[in-house]
């Protein structure tokens, strides 16, 4: 009893150490080496600066840009608070907060109903996509804020637009982030717009 | 059902079912210490512990010694996960700005068991409580360890059955190794290089800050994601790096990896049925165990995926201008949709895996009835690792000692009697889930620290998530609903004592049993020998377990999902 209480101290030592220290070192060493961008989170630099990160959402409230799924982590896109919304099914708050987000976003896109999507808010609240049903929903807004046709505006989405991956798995969705950098690359707002 | 879901649920199981064999067969030969394709990397490693822990690989132990050894080296590695947590601050990668939760006594206490016992629920969340060391030396670590011990516990319990008159049923501290480096550590290694080269990160940088297209400041936490999220996943622990867990891009960034992690949970738990087969000389009985599996495992798949996928009837429809053909997107990534959302769901909740990909309470009140109902079956589809593999055998037992009633013959498995003392233990093992879980259930919603927990949600669905949080804990799931703030002192400690219950309380009665199965001698099949690889016995095996699950909990759902369902219409 007392050998195997001494063996047991051992062990969780001796495999801490291999497993808890040598493991994670081994690991960061050969994705540092081998991808080297994927191990550091992908983050997109414009003039030197960080402006976010290439699979984490960002919150997009302009009416010229395409818009983010609504978002419960911390205050919104909060990429060190990462969190879901936990309403149940039948909570009042979440059947409120939807039914007004339909409100809002049919006003913006008359007649046309509003894709799932745009009005629930994703699991980590940081998701990065939206379906190309929801970025479609947006483009009559954005093409009216930027002045440009809704024809260019759907080239780009379906040019953002990526697959199923090995053509069966997961579903068709945009980059949002990625999707609104290039809209402002390619139709800079005019000055008065991002005045107001 | 839609195509693409269709697909690929059926190439995940043809997947899990392809590699059975090889990899039932490697397990088997680890653990029988043949000759395998690692020994030259592995054995002098192996040798290397046993003579700094001072093992002699050759001694043999009894059951009762093997158990203790078990608890011994559960207890050393929360006591070890306590001490890390604790001393956190002092510790190098503690960023003050960012890891603000409090790592209270009870908090850390409860965070320790639940990682050495797989539970790995998770009362805090990651980036805003864990340190990058914390994260390796604590929870990656005890996610290997605790892993393994789940996989040597199988191990024995299988190796109890097969033998005869035998007093032992092998070293603890042999498979525990074995399982490490043979198992754990290689899968881990491939598994983590495929990750990242999806996009998991791996670095140990502070958090980034980046300057959002519109000017807003947003935090992106970092840390070393890959290491940590691949043995969360291979040794069915689950406990996130982040706090959305497996919902988390940096976790999860993409279809594949999501499909691999499920494989990365399934394909040992599952291969373990063929070990089983081998080893006990039988492999039509693996076999029909697998059977079993894969009908509960479908049936889940399919309960969960029709009611994500009608969406949720309360938030409107077209007439009101909100197109619901994507499902019950609330806490769902659009990159999985209802597909690869309910896959995930339906894998980790029979698992003992909490790596969930979507937040649960906020399925519709069927389909999450389907994840809790999968812990109170007993994680036995594929189940968690090693453990698993015991539950159903102990299920396949009770069903035995059923036809055995029926038929008025002496209830026999694999040729041994499940005689007074073997059936005391099977009974121990089957009723202490309810024994415990519906008091601390009931406990929990009759006291007002317990409701105080209920912040997000009330009425019936508060009363599930209750109910989750212990059957999850017992189970040694780990996911939750998570709109229950657990982190008081009055969860910390009654999930803690749920999870150690699940943990330990079922090894006990289970490597009883196997010691007195290896005890017996086998005797020859004879003409009134139930034969328990039928396909009758198989639907026999499934209905017993849907029967005792059933009476044991009907009630409890009837006042939760059922009637959230009912009356609300959720």
């Amino acid at each position: 009893m007392k050998k195997n209480l001494v063996i047991s101290v051992l062990m969780t030592i001796a495999t801490t150490i291999l497993l808890g220290i040598i493991y994670p070192l081994v690991v960061t060493g050969l994705a540092q080496v081998f991808f080297k961008d994927k191990a550091n989170g992908q983050l997109i630099v414009k003039n030197g600066q960080v402006v976010g990160s290439r699979i984490i959402g960002q919150g997009f409230t302009g009416p010229a840009y395409f818009h983010s799924r609504p978002s419960n982590a911390g205050t919104g896109y909060d990429a060190a608070n990462s969190n879901g919304s936990q309403l149940g099914p039948t909570n009042h708050a979440l059947i409120d907060r939807v039914k007004a987000d339909v409100a809002t976003n049919q006003a913006d896109n008359p007649g046309q109903p509003v894709p799932v999507d745009l009005v629930t808010s994703s699991a980590s609240g940081l998701d990065p996509h939206i379906t190309p049903a929801a970025a479609e929903f947006q483009i009559p807004r954005v093409a009216r804020e930027r002045g440009i046709s809704p024809q260019e505006l759907q080239q780009l989405i379906t040019r953002h637009t990526e697959g199923r991956q090995l053509g069966f798995l997961g579903e068709p969705r945009v980059n949002v982030l990625e999707l609104n950098l290039e809209l402002d690359q390619r139709f800079p707002m005019r000055k008065q717009a991002e005045a107001r | 059902m839609d195509l693409y879901s269709a697909l690929q649920y059926a190439l995940f199981v043809a997947i899990v079912t392809a590699l059975l064999l090889p990899l039932g067969g490697y397990l088997e030969r680890v653990f029988s210490r043949k000759p395998t394709a690692l020994d030259r990397l592995c054995l002098p490693l192996e040798r290397l512990i046993y003579r700094i822990t001072k093992v002699d690989p050759e001694i043999e132990m009894a059951s009762t010694e093997y158990t203790m050894c078990f608890v011994f080296f559960g207890l050393a590695g929360t006591l070890l996960l306590y001490l890390i947590l604790r001393l956190q601050t002092f510790l190098p990668w503690f960023f003050p700005q960012y890891h603000t939760t409090p790592m209270t006594a009870n908090l850390a206490m409860n965070t320790a068991i639940s990682f050495s016992t797989t539970t790995t629920w998770q009362a805090y969340g990651g980036e805003n409580t864990m340190s990058y060391f914390s994260q390796m030396a604590g929870l990656c670590a005890q996610n290997f360890l605790a892993g393994a011990a789940g996989l040597a516990i199988g191990i024995a319990f299988i190796r109890g059955l097969a033998r005869q008159c035998s007093e032992t049923i092998g070293n603890f501290w042999v498979d525990l190794t074995r399982a490490l480096l043979w198992v754990l550590l290689p899968g881990a290694l491939i598994g983590a290089a495929l990750l990242v080269w999806q996009g998991v990160p791996m670095n140990f940088h502070d958090y980034a800050v980046a300057t959002s297209v519109e000017h807003s400041r947003q935090v992106i936490a970092q840390g070393p994601v890959a290491a940590l999220e691949v043995i969360k996943n291979l040794g069915t622990n689950g406990g996130g790096f982040f706090n959305a867990n497996g919902a988390h891009p940096y976790e999860n960034p993409t279809p594949l990896t999501n499909f691999l992690e499920m494989l990365a949970i399934a394909l040992l738990p599952a291969a373990l049925t063929n070990t089983f087969g081998r080893m006990v000389g039988r492999p039509r009985q693996g076999w029909m165990l697998y059977g079993v599996m894969v009908v509960l495992f479908a049936l889940g798949l399919l309960f969960v995926h029709s009611s994500e996928q009608r969406g949720n009837p309360l938030l409107g429809g077209v007439h009101t201008g909100l197109s619901q053909s994507g499902g019950n997107m609330e806490g769902k990534e659009v990159r999985f949709g209802i597909g690869g959302s309910t896959l995930t769901a339906v894998v980790t909740s029979n698992t003992s895996t909490g790596s969930n990909n979507a937040m649960h309470d906020s399925f519709t009140s069927l389909g999450g009835m389907v994840l809790l109902v999968n812990f109170l079956l007993g994680e036995l589809v594929f189940g968690g690792l090693g453990t698993g593999m015991v539950s159903m055998v102990m299920a396949a037992a009770i069903a035995v000692f059923l036809a055995g009633l029926m038929v008025g013959r002496t209830p026999e498995y694999l040729g041994k009697k499940i005689g007074p003392t073997e059936n005391k233990m099977v009974m121990l093992y089957a009723l202490a889930a309810p024994l415990l879980v519906l008091p601390l259930t009931a406990i929990a919603v009759s006291s007002r620290v317990g409701l105080s927990g209920l912040t997000t949600n009330t009425g019936p669905h508060g009363f599930t998530e209750i109910l989750f949080a212990y059957a999850s804990c017992f189970a040694n799931n780990g996911q939750s609903f998570a709109g229950l703030s657990a982190n008081t002192v009055l969860y910390n400690l009654t999930t803690a004592l749920a999870m150690m219950a699940g943990r330990f309380g079922l090894a006990i009665p289970a490597l009883a049993f196997a010691g007195l199965f290896a005890r017996q001698k086998t005797t020859p099949t004879s003409s009134g020998t139930l034969p328990t690889d039928s396909l009758s016995f198989g639907v026999l095996l499934t209905a017993s377990l849907v029967t005792v699950t059933a009476l044991s909990y009907l009630p409890a759902l009837a006042l939760g999902p059922v009637l959230e369902r009912l009356v609300f219409g959720g």
